[in-house]
């Protein structure tokens, strides 16, 4: 019988860890897999193991000299061997025992998510373990060393002959994926996140539109820092709609960072709980008007473990299994199991109190040059479907 | 190292010769996206340019309806700009980068030993600095407000170091609102700049950064 939804974990998953104080921290997945536990939401058979992407998937996108190379620093210390020139072995992404492993354990999570949807086996799929979106590829980025999505899209392309959609709503600009893709009009990357001004990786302007044949098929929405829930939804919304639309996917494979909370330590923007509870309203409402349900969801990243992440991922399962949005606090159980461990006082509820920070000085200001950005990323987009419905 | 204008000039150059007409040159602009065409003879010798205004003043308004097929067979020699400022492959970017602001050119053929060798535009030349600001490559942009005097880069590069993070580049600006100060712009390889920010407080210098109420970085 086709399932609704499937949830790709496994204990393997938390051995993706570069040291006890690196912010990129995937004791969330634990946290995040128990909170759903207790409010019943998952069960045992929900949860399907990742697959370990083969060498030969993981060169789909990256370099088969690099992926040695990530190998090697896996087994050994190598002196003579310049690891930094590959991205590894820095403060962002340190070598760890069984890198290789873990990193091609998070990409055959994904993997294993697209095999569900595109086999039919289930309309939709969840890898929280995914969403590594700055590998680049013959080189680690941003505490990523495989991109996860990057491969998947690629695999989608060749096995299932799909034409894909991808949406990041990281904070952090979406730019392994984006230039794994840049020159192809067959996927569409959408990335909506801070601006490069401050914040990694720079990237992301609204003039980066894709090149050549892929000219068009790239978009990014780039929000100012302090951007609050109405303005940030105002740009997804408007820009998931317009493109969805227009690019006719078949199928949806979402980037769900959840770094864009006030409470985030990496990036200044000033989300709360509704954007979470909102962002994966749309994907799946999309998913079923134009791709036959089919929606892969992937993590990413999301730096407050504790008070954030849980609760932002929790929500996309649920509603990718149609379950009513919770209110109300959260489960009594599961508060008292991990306040010990954490070291800031948990939100006790699913929705953030309101308000959860002083007012904004300068918020319509911000909103308004949110909302012009949009113009100008649209702009193109909207010319051409007025001239298409012009002929 | 200083920059020399042949590690940046294009060295495979489309170029026409003075008998070519306007059609062609029309023709070639097109299908190469460029603005501007070296002219030469047999000899490689660079005889002049023919930028993408001069064909639009020579060839009638698309807004009149009048028929001149006759001036698209014109000969580029009538319409090109003669004896074109040129540069040497071993010219200095920041030189090159002058000459075009005060010349307001758009393109510089490269010429050594009596031929053209390359050229550049000055879409080169901004890519060019582009690359200098490092922007091109993903880091977190740092920018730090310290006292004019000798030695501060030395102090704050200090930090950078001690914090083990590589620096993809370092722009200076004078501090418009006090002359005492200047503002380092250093593009940092890191996603987690916070540790660094910190240091760097820690140290007394003055980081500017999104102003957080309510949240203490």
């Amino acid at each position: 019988m086709k399932k609704n939804a499937v949830f790709v974990f496994s204990e393997d998953q938390l051995g993706y860890k570069f040291s006890e104080t690196h912010p990129f921290n995937q004791k969330r997945l634990t946290l995040t897999v128990d909170l759903l536990k207790e409010m019943n939401a998952l069960s045992p058979s929900d949860i399907v193991a990742p697959r370990i992407a083969t060498d030969e998937e993981l060169s789909l996108v990256h370099d088969p000299g690099y992926i040695e190379i990530v190998k090697k620093a896996s087994l050994e210390k190598s002196e003579t061997t310049n690891y930094e020139s590959y991205g590894i072995g820095t403060e962002d992404t340190p070598i760890f025992p069984h890198m290789h492993e873990a990193s091609a354990s998070l990409v055959g999570g994904t993997l294993t998510a697209v095999d569900y949807v595109m086999e039919g086996k289930s309309v939709h799929a969840l890898n929280i373990g995914g969403g590594l979106h700055h590998g680049f590829k013959g080189r680690a980025s941003g505490f990523c060393v495989y991109n996860d999505s990057s491969v998947a899209i690629k695999y989608m392309q060749q096995k299932y002959n799909a034409r894909v959609l991808y949406i990041d709503t990281d904070a952090h600009h979406g730019d392994g994926v984006q230039w794994s893709f840049y020159d192809d009009p067959n996927v569409c990357t959408i990335s909506i996140h801070e601006t490069g001004r401050y914040l990694f990786p720079g990237t992301g302007n609204i003039t980066e539109r894709g090149t050549g044949e892929g000219y068009g098929t790239s978009f990014n929405f780039p929000i100012d820092a302090f951007t609050e829930d109405d303005s940030f939804l105002e740009i997804y919304r408007t820009a998931l709609r317009e493109i969805v639309e227009a690019f006719k996917p078949d199928v949806i494979l979402s980037q769900n960072g959840a770094d864009a909370h006030y409470f985030d330590p990496l990036t200044h923007l000033y989300g709360t709980m509704n954007i979470y509870r909102e962002i994966p309203k749309l994907a799946h409402e999309l998913a079923h008007q134009y791709c036959d349900g089919r929606w892969i969801a992937v993590g990413g990243g999301g730096y407050d473990i504790w008070r954030v992440v849980p609760r932002a991922w929790s929500l996309l399962w649920m509603e990718m299994n149609d379950i009513k949005t919770p209110e109300g606090n959260l489960p009594k159980v599961w508060l008292d199991r991990w306040s010990k461990e954490s070291p800031v006082p948990f939100i006790p509820t699913w929705m953030d109190p309101n308000p959860l920070y002083e007012p904004i000085p300068r918020k319509a200001e911000i909103t308004e040059k949110n909302k012009q950005m949009l113009e100008k990323a649209l702009y193109a987009l909207r010319n051409q479907q007025s001239y298409k419905n012009h002929q | 190292m200083e920059m020399l204008v042949e590690e940046i000039m294009n060295t495979s150059v489309p170029t026409l010769t003075p008998t070519h007409t306007i059609n062609d040159a029309l023709l070639l602009l097109k299908a190469k996206r460029i603005r501007h065409i070296p002219i030469i003879n047999a000899n490689k010798e660079i005889l002049g340019v023919v930028t993408d205004r001069d064909l639009k003043k020579a060839t009638p308004s698309t807004l009149l309806n009048s028929n001149n097929p006759e001036v698209y067979e014109l000969p580029l020699e009538k319409i090109m700009t003669k004896n074109p400022i040129v540069g040497h492959p071993l010219d200095f970017l920041e030189e090159t980068a002058t000459i075009f602001y005060d010349n307001r050119i758009g393109c510089l053929p490269i010429v050594s030993q009596g031929k053209l060798v390359g050229m550049i535009t000055e879409s080169d030349l901004l890519y060019k600095f582009i690359e200098l600001t490092g922007s091109h490559q993903p880091g977190s942009q740092i920018e730090v407000r310290v006292p004019n005097k000798t030695g501060v880069l030395f102090e704050v590069s200090k930090v950078f170091y001690e914090q083990k993070v590589n620096v993809l580049s370092v722009l200076v600006y004078p501090d418009k609102a006090n002359e005492d100060y200047k503002i380092l712009v250093l593009r940092v390889k890191t996603m987690n700049p916070l540790k660094l920010i910190e240091a760097l407080r820690a140290d007394d210098f003055e980081v500017l950064w999104p102003n957080h109420p309510g949240k203490i970085l």
